[in-house]
């Protein structure tokens, strides 16, 4: 009897690990930007692109930068997630418009509500690479100090603002 | 029919033109195309993650291979570069991951598995050993043995 407790104990270990391994999401990379201060930057507004607004902007307040870009099939589903919570007025939301026209944006923007305080134009993307970006849409929440200390990868769920990013900003604020 | 042809015609352009802005940004220079393509052929695609920056056509991937070849003519070293991509998109870009405490248990695994492999083996053998017992025959049963084994021999 105790000859197949070794071979069970292994086949245990080993259905531990794949069962594991199968609710973990391959896509979400720890981000090595997290307690990182933010990528410096500065960027054309999307509705006004006289006027620039740069990450410094921002030192003192507790904010959040969500990548979108209109042809992203998942910033669609994530949209409406976004506009509710704007309007809670929690913390203010800034939009990073990734490689996107502006036509296309400011039209996209028009049809489903604008739940940003204001968005900024990455045409070319090179902001979107040095903030690490790989799947549209991603959300950071960045603190008065300008430390990046939360990154969502993929849509922002009302589960996700809920159990992570709403208690996280809480904190931060207070 | 023709308007068919048209279509058709207006069709094959516009793929046309979609893939020629796919079109790998190729270098001028060869050695700076090559360093670039080595350096590729060792990075992750983090949009499609079984592929190297190399093989993919990702949009992300295009911009990666654009920033490494501009990067390489501004006189950035390797490393340099790798360390780039590595403090934006972590340890997962590079194919061959470093060596340090959170990535020991992948490089060590396989040398544990071996380990433990040679013990389990030796392990079994010794307890194999231990268990074939010198069996002693009575001096009856040894003579009718060498008896069979004669017979044997005659036979052959």
């Amino acid at each position: 009897m105790k000859r197949f407790l070794i071979p069970l104990g292994i086949f245990v270990v080993l259905v531990g690990f794949l069962a594991l391994g199968l609710r973990l999401n391959p896509r979400e990379v720890p981000s090595p930007l997290i307690d990182k201060p933010a990528p410096p930057f500065t960027l054309p507004e999307l509705v006004d692109p006289q006027r620039s607004f740069s990450q410094k902007d921002m030192l003192g307040k507790v904010w959040m930068l969500n990548v979108w870009a209109s042809w992203c099939v998942s910033c669609r589903e994530e949209h409406p997630v976004l506009v509710a919570f704007s309007e809670r007025n929690i913390v203010p939301v800034y939009g990073l418009n990734y490689k996107d026209d502006r036509k296309d944006a400011l039209a996209w923007l028009s049809k489903l509500g604008n739940p940003y305080t204001m968005s900024i134009m990455d045409r070319d993307g090179r902001i979107g690479i040095d903030y690490g970006v790989y799947g549209v849409p991603e959300t950071y929440v960045i603190d008065k100090q300008g430390v990046i200390r939360y990154k969502q990868i993929g849509p922002v769920t009302p589960e996700v603002l809920e159990a992570k990013i709403l208690p996280l900003v809480k904190k931060l604020q207070g | 029919m023709m308007r068919y042809v048209l279509f058709f015609c207006a069709a094959l352009l516009a793929a046309a033109s979609l893939h020629a802005k796919e079109a790998v940004p190729a270098a001028d220079d060869p050695v700076v195309e090559k360093r670039a393509v080595t350096l590729e052929e060792q990075l992750r695609c983090l949009v499609c993650q079984n592929q190297t920056i190399a093989e993919s056509r990702a949009d992300l991937a295009m911009d990666l291979k654009k920033e490494i070849r501009e990067q390489i003519k501004a006189g950035k070293s390797d490393e340099q570069i790798k360390q780039f991509l590595v403090d934006r998109y972590g340890d997962f870009v590079l194919y061959k991951p470093p060596f340090k405490p959170i990535t020991a248990l992948l490089w060590g695994g396989p040398f544990l598995l071996l380990v433990g492999g040679v013990i389990g083996l030796f392990v079994y053998q010794r307890r194999r050993r231990g268990r074939v017992v010198q069996a002693s025959l009575s001096d009856d049963e040894q003579a009718r043995a060498e008896a069979l084994l004669q017979s044997n021999e005659d036979r052959a």
